[in-house]
C-alpha cells in the first residue's frame, strides 16, 4: 500500500470511525470526519470517513468559511472507488467538494452531448482521468518519429476542443491528468529509441499534454509522474483492471485522491505558504545553546551534517519559489543570530527568513504570534519539528496547522515535504518567487514605522507609486490567486476561478484593476483587485462586486488611492454614483467600516450583506501620499 | 480442534471484522453460508472494498479468475486459507 507518509499514524482508525458514526449531532460527526481525514488511512478507513463525512454534510452546514466546489470526473476507466479517496483529501485541505463521475467511458458525449447531464450539475472543476487504453490508435512499431509526431498532435488537438467545449460550456476549470502509463516495455533500455513502442508513445503523449495543458490554461494532474517516484507496479495492478477496470489500484487510490485534492485545493487558493522551522536536530544536528555554534553538526564533512544541509537547501529553494520562512524555536535568541550570521556552513540566509519567535515561550503561542506579525492566516502555516512530543502538541492546540509526521533521520525530511504537497501551485510567476523577499522588506517597513513619529511624513518617505490599469493576460492568473487567498481585506469574500476573472476582464460593462504598489523598498507586486459591475436596479451606478487587498500594505492610504481610481473610472463612464458593499464573513471585521471611513454613506442592508453609496457629485478626491498611474 | 478448523475461524472472525466496517453495520455476524445476497449493500462497489481491504489485511493476492468463483463467505474463507497456506 502506498501510504500517506506525511500524515500523523492513528492508533485505532477503524473503533475511531466507528465511534464517530455513534456521535450525537451531525455537526459532530462531520467535525469528527474532518479530523479523521487528517491522519494515515488506508482505503477502507477513507471510505468509510467519506462516508461519514456524506452523510454528516446531508444534515449539517458545512464549517464556517470554508469553500464548497464541485467536481464533475470524466474518464474511460472505473471512476466511482476513485471519489470517497478524493472527497477526503479535500476535507483535509479545508475544501468541501461535490464530486460526480460521469457514466463510465462517456467522456466525449458528457461533454459535447447537448442534453449531457453534466450541465445541470454546473461543475466548478472537470477532471479528464485519460487511461493509456482511450487514447492514441495502435501503430506498427516500424512506424517513424513523424508518423508517431502526426498521431500524437491529433490526439492532442482532440483534446484541446474537448477542453475549450468543457470550459465554454459549462464555465469550468479543466484539469487533465497526465495518462498512468501501463504499458510493459517490448525493448527495455532501448525502449525511448523506437518512437512508436507502446510505451514511448505514452511518455511523448504525456509530455506534448503537459505542454499543451500549460499553453491553454488547464490545470495538470501529473499522475504518471507521481506513480514513477513510488514505481508504477505499485499504482497499477493488471488483476484489477482486468476484474474492473480499476486503473489505479486499491493500494493507491488514497495517495491518487490527495493528488487531485491537492490541485483543486491550490485553484481555490488553499495551498499553505508559509514554512515555520525548528531549529535544533532540525536545521541542524545538537543543540546550539548547549554545544556552541562550533558544536552543532552542519555541512561537509560528516554524512549528518551533509544531510541537514540538504535540507536547508531544499528550504531554501522553497523559499527561491516564494514559500514564506520563519523560525519558532526554544533557544536563546542572540545565540540563534549568531549561529546565522557566524556558522560558515549556514546556507540559509537570515534575511531569508521573514519572521522568528526564538524564546521559551510554548510553540502554540508563538505560532500564533507569527500569524499575526506575517499577517497570514495559521491554516497557511507548515510547521516542521523534528520533536514528536511539540509535533503532537501543535496538533492539538492548533489543528488547521499543518504538522507533517517526520521519520527519525533528517535525510528523508525533504522528500516528506515534497509527497505532502503542501504548497502545490497551479502557476509559478515572478511574484510568487519576490513574494518570501517582500515579507522581509515589509519588516524593514515596520522598523521604519517604529522610528518615524510623524506618519504623514513616514508615508510619503516611501516614495510609492500606484499602478492600476486594466489587466493583461498575463496578470489574470496572479489577480485570480489574490481573489481565492485573500481573506481579511476582502469586502465580499466572492472567489472567482480564472475562466471567470477572464469573462469580466472582457465584458466592457465592468470595471476590472489590479493594483501595483512600489516604494523605495521595492515592489510589492499585485496587492488589490477591484470589480465593479452596473447596478442591477439602477441606472449610471456602478456596484463594486470585488474590493479586496493585501494586507501587507495595510495602513499606507492605498484604500483612498484605490477608490481614487476607481471613481475616475466611474466618471469617466458616465456613472453618478458607487455602491459598496460589505458582506461579512468569519476573517474580514477589519473592514467593516471601510466604506464609512472612505466616505461612503450607509444606503440599508440586504441579506448579510450591509450597502454603502458614494455619490460622484460631491465626492472630493483625497490627498494620498501615493502617485498614481492609471489609464 | 484440527489446526485448519482454528484458522478457518480466525479467517473468518477478521473477515466479519472487514465486512462490518465495509457495510458500516456494528453488529454484522456472518457464516460460512453467508451469500452477498444476505447483506444489505454488498454490492459490485462494495464487493470491490472487501476484497481489497481482505487483500491488504491477510496480505495476499486474488488472481483474476478466483474472485468470480466465489459463492459464499465459506469459498471465500477457504481460497483466503489455501492462500496463506503456500
Amino acid at each position: 500500500m502506498l501510504a500517506l507518509d506525511w500524515l500523523p499514524p492513528h492508533p485505532g482508525l477503524p473503533t475511531a470511525i466507528t465511534a464517530a458514526r455513534a456521535l450525537p449531532t451531525p455537526a459532530e460527526r462531520l467535525a469528527e470526519a474532518i479530523r479523521l481525514a487528517g491522519f494515515q488511512r488506508d482505503g477502507l478507513a477513507t471510505t468509510r470517513i467519506d462516508r461519514l463525512a456524506q452523510e454528516s454534510l446531508a444534515e449539517a452546514a458545512p464549517p464556517e468559511g470554508w469553500q464548497r466546489r464541485r467536481l464533475a470526473l470524466l474518464g474511460s476507466s472505473t471512476l466511482d472507488t476513485l471519489i470517497p479517496a478524493i472527497r477526503v483529501a479535500a476535507l483535509a485541505r479545508r475544501l468541501i467538494l461535490d464530486v460526480n463521475a460521469a457514466p463510465y467511458g462517456q467522456l466525449r458525449q458528457a461533454i459535447l452531448d447537448p442534453d449531457s447531464p453534466l450541465a445541470e450539475t454546473k461543475p466548478d472543476f472537470v477532471l479528464l482521468a485519460l487511461d493509456a487504453n482511450a487514447v492514441l490508435p495502435a501503430l506498427p512499431l516500424t512506424a517513424s518519429r513523424a508518423e508517431v509526431e502526426a498521431v500524437i498532435q491529433a490526439e492532442t488537438d482532440a483534446l484541446v476542443t474537448l477542453w475549450r467545449e468543457a470550459r465554454q460550456r459549462f464555465g469550468a476549470m479543466v484539469i487533465q491528468q497526465t495518462v498512468l502509463n501501463t504499458r510493459l516495455t517490448l525493448f527495455g533500455a532501448a525502449e525511448a529509441s523506437v518512437p512508436a513502442s507502446p510505451a514511448a508513445l505514452i511518455d511523448s503523449f504525456n509530455r506534448r499534454l503537459a505542454e499543451a495543458a500549460t499553453a491553454n490554461n488547464v490545470l495538470l494532474v501529473d499522475l504518471d509522474g507521481a506513480a514513477a517516484q513510488a514505481g508504477r507496479a505499485q499504482w497499477h495492478d493488471p488483476v484489477r483492471w482486468h476484474q474492473a477496470k480499476q486503473v489505479v489500484a486499491p493500494g493507491a487510490t488514497a495517495l491518487y485522491g490527495d493528488l487531485v485534492a491537492r490541485v483543486v485545493a491550490a485553484c481555490c487558493g488553499l495551498s499553505r505558504k508559509c514554512l515555520v522551522l525548528d531549529l535544533d536536530n532540525t536545521l541542524w544536528g545538537g543543540v546550539v545553546g548547549d554545544d556552541g555554534i562550533d558544536g552543532i553538526v552542519l555541512g561537509q564533512g560528516s554524512a549528518a551534517g551533509e544531510a541537514y544541509l540538504a535540507f536547508q537547501r531544499y528550504v531554501g529553494a522553497l523559499a527561491e519559489r516564494g514559500i514564506v520562512l520563519a523560525l519558532c524555536s526554544k533557544n536563546d535568541g542572540d545565540i540563534v543570530e549568531q549561529c546565522f550570521s557566524r556558522h560558515p556552513e549556514m546556507h540559509l540566509k537570515r534575511e531569508r527568513i521573514a519572521a522568528a519567535a526564538v524564546n521559551w515561550t510554548d510553540k502554540a503561542t508563538n505560532l500564533r504570534q507569527l500569524a499575526a506579525t506575517l499577517d497570514l492566516g495559521l491554516e497557511s502555516f507548515v510547521f516542521v519539528d523534528d520533536n514528536p512530543a511539540e509535533r503532537d502538541i501543535v496538533r492539538r492546540e492548533l489543528p488547521m496547522v499543518a504538522v507533517p509526521e517526520l521519520p527519525e533521520d533528517v535525510a528523508l525530511y525533504p522528500a516528506i515535504l515534497a509527497a505532502a504537497g503542501y504548497f502545490e501551485s497551479v502557476a509559478f510567476t515572478a511574484e510568487d518567487s519576490a513574494r518570501s523577499r517582500q515579507y522581509t522588506e515589509n519588516a524593514q517597513r515596520k522598523e521604519l514605522l517604529a522610528a518615524a513619529t510623524d506618519m504623514e511624513g513616514f508615508l510619503r518617505s516611501l516614495d510609492m507609486r500606484l499602478d492600476a490599469k486594466p489587466p493583461a493576460n498575463g496578470d489574470l492568473s496572479r489577480i485570480t490567486q489574490l481573489i481565492n487567498k485573500s481573506n481579511q481585506f476582502n469586502l465580499t469574500t466572492r472567489r472567482y476561478t480564472a475562466e471567470e476573472v477572464a469573462r469580466a476582464v472582457n465584458d466592457p460593462n465592468v470595471v476590472v484593476r489590479g493594483f501595483r504598489l512600489t516604494d523605495k523598498f521595492g515592489d510589492n507586486g499585485l496587492i488589490a483587485v477591484i470589480i465593479a459591475r452596473p447596478h442591477q436596479q439602477e441606472a449610471e451606478v456602478l456596484a463594486v462586486d470585488t474590493w479586496l487587498m493585501s494586507c501587507r500594505v495595510l495602513g499606507r492610504g492605498v484604500e483612498a488611492a484605490c477608490l481614487k481610481v476607481l471613481a475616475q473610472e466611474a466618471a469617466r463612464r458616465g456613472a453618478k454614483a458607487l455602491i459598496g458593499e460589505y458582506r461579512p464573513s468569519p476573517r474580514n471585521g477589519m473592514v467593516r467600516d471601510h466604506y464609512k471611513k472612505l466616505g461612503f454613506a450607509p444606503a440599508g442592508n440586504g441579506g448579510e450583506s450591509s450597502y454603502w453609496r458614494l455619490d460622484l457629485d460631491s465626492f472630493t478626491e483625497p490627498d494620498c501620499p501615493i502617485r498614481i498611474n492609471a489609464t | 480442534m484440527s489446526d485448519t478448523a482454528t484458522a478457518h475461524d480466525h479467517i473468518l472472525a477478521e473477515l466479519q471484522a472487514i465486512c462490518r466496517e465495509v457495510f458500516e453495520s456494528p453488529d454484522l455476524t456472518i457464516s460460512e453460508s453467508t451469500t452477498a445476497e444476505d447483506v444489505p449493500h454488498w454490492d459490485s462497489l462494495n464487493h470491490l472494498n472487501v476484497v481489497a481491504a481482505a487483500e491488504q489485511r491477510f496480505a495476499i493476492r486474488f488472481r483474476t479468475s478466483e474472485i468470480e468463483g466465489l459463492k459464499n463467505v465459506g469459498d471465500f474463507v477457504s481460497l483466503v486459507a489455501a492462500k496463506r497456506k503456500r
